[in-house]
């Protein structure tokens, strides 16, 4: 049963409520999540049957590569997040419902994090050790997954609201969102790379942490004017 | 007696407006072409360091200024058009968003040329470059995101929103892309420190990039002219100027 929506008009509610019922919907359809996640490991484990097994190399590698299959994954999921509400008519009336529609959007976006991005969070130390990373590289590398992956459901909301109903919207969503992921994707990255290098990744994660606070709050506003612009 | 400030603010009146502006335009980016080019050419000093190829720069500083300047007047106009719902200003912004992909084209392709002699590579992951690629993959998600929608008003609005996210991450990108650079010193190429130039190379350049300037505005306006028919092409006026009467 779908948890009872709440009666006021108390904003932080609503994105709660919108998260509970996305999390059921995604458990009723676990093999979604599943996907996602899978498809994660096997572009990862495809980069050293590309460039070869020599371990210095991937050592290097390991974290751009993790970093660009779950900029992909993320990407590759947003498609999800309104078009199931949109088909079925719900996203019109949660349009319609008198609360503010970016809460609901924030509700969207985190519970796109939690189906999509926590499970790559927890799945990067395993792939890092493919890659023989240090013990501290693999904290920094999930830390820096943790911080940014938010990030990427939180703008990816912006080219999913924008895209919606159209053809071809999952390749255009691509182009609209990567050029947008690169600061995330420079400093996720960087993290791990400073912090081998001895400099220490505090610097890169603050500003992971910065731009989770920036897209906090200007994200889902910006993705409720495009929903609005879609829905019209 | 008041003037109206929004007289033009309507296609209609600026369609007219637009094709009386754009012969002027276009000569003056004619003439300033012919001379940029001369000087560029004929009056500008070799380069003691860098020969002849450095003249490169008489197209390329004006493409890469041109095309981070058309993006902002882009996301303007179209921000304008979002918050006033004035059609026009849409129409502006799609019409900008063409030349401005080929400023940055541009950029990219005669830093290539440029970059070869004097580096040795044709590209370089330096700050500059890479900053002016993820500008050319912007106007490419604007255009096929307007490109996608059928409907023109919407077009327009979600077109905006995505110029105006762009405007607002430019200075991240910008500074990311840059940041990321310094860490990895590997290439340590910079273009940074240019040295001091002589005049004449710097009034070439200039009058390169008002010419620059002349030309896009003449077909940003040409564009404009044209979608304004597009879409308006159901109204009487539109009829009359074909001399169809409803």
């Amino acid at each position: 049963m779908l948890p009872a929506q709440p009666n006021g008009c108390n904003s932080p509610d609503m994105s709660l409520w919108v998260i509970q019922r996305d999390l059921l919907l995604a458990m009723r359809r676990r093999a979604d999540v599943l996907t996602t996640l899978f498809f994660f490991i096997i572009v990862v484990s495809l980069f050293p049957l590309g460039v070869g097994p020599e371990i210095n190399m991937l050592r290097t590698m390991a974290p751009g590569v993790v970093w660009v299959a779950a900029l992909l994954a993320s990407m590759l999921s947003l498609g999800r997040m309104f078009s199931s509400d949109y088909l079925d008519g719900t996203l019109e009336q949660m349009l319609l419902s008198p609360q503010s529609l970016s809460m609901l959007v924030l509700g969207k976006a985190l519970a796109h994090w939690l189906v999509t991005g926590v499970p790559l969070v927890l799945m990067s130390p395993v792939l890092g050790i493919q890659y023989d990373l240090s013990t501290e590289a693999l904290l920094v590398l999930t830390a820096s997954l943790l911080l940014g992956t938010p990030v990427l459901s939180l703008i990816g909301a912006i080219g999913a609201a924008l895209t919606l109903g159209l053809r071809g919207g999952g390749v255009l969503v691509s182009l609209l969102v990567l050029p947008l992921y690169i600061p995330v994707l420079i400093f996720g990255a960087g993290a791990v790379e400073a912090s081998a290098a001895g400099l220490g990744a505090g610097a890169h994660l603050s500003l992971l942490g910065a731009f989770l606070l920036v897209s906090l709050v200007l994200a889902p506003w910006a993705a409720a004017v495009s929903l609005r612009i879609s829905m019209e | 007696m008041a003037i109206n400030w929004f007289k033009y603010s309507s296609p209609a009146s600026f369609y007219f407006l637009a094709g009386k502006m754009i012969p002027l335009f276009t000569i003056a980016a004619i003439i300033l072409f012919a001379v940029g080019l001369y000087i560029g050419f004929f009056v500008a000093p070799t380069d003691f360091q860098q020969g002849e190829a450095y003249r490169i720069i008489f197209i390329h500083v004006p493409a890469a200024w041109m095309s981070m300047f058309l993006y902002v007047m882009m996301a303007i106009w179209a921000g304008i058009g979002l918050a006033f719902n004035t059609r026009l200003s849409s129409m502006m912004a799609t019409a900008i968003a063409p030349t401005g992909a080929m400023f940055t084209f541009l950029a990219l392709w005669t830093g290539a040329l440029w970059g070869k002699p004097m580096w040795g590579a044709w590209w370089v992951w330096d700050a500059r470059l890479t900053s002016e690629l993820i500008l050319l993959f912007l106007y490419i998600g604007f255009m096929s995101l307007q490109a996608a929608i059928d409907d023109p008003r919407r077009a327009d609005k979600a077109g905006a929103v995505i110029a105006l996210v762009g405007v607002v991450n430019i200075p991240i990108i910008y500074f990311s892309v840059k940041w990321w650079n310094t860490l990895h010193q590997g290439a340590s190429v910079s273009i940074t420190q240019s040295p001091k130039m002589a005049t004449t190379m710097l009034t070439g350049m200039l009058i390169m990039s008002i010419a620059c300037w002349m030309y896009a505005i003449a077909v940003i306006l040409m564009r404009t002219r044209t979608i304004i028919l597009e879409r308006e092409r159901h109204t009487v006026w539109v009829g009359e100027l074909q001399g169809v009467t409803k």
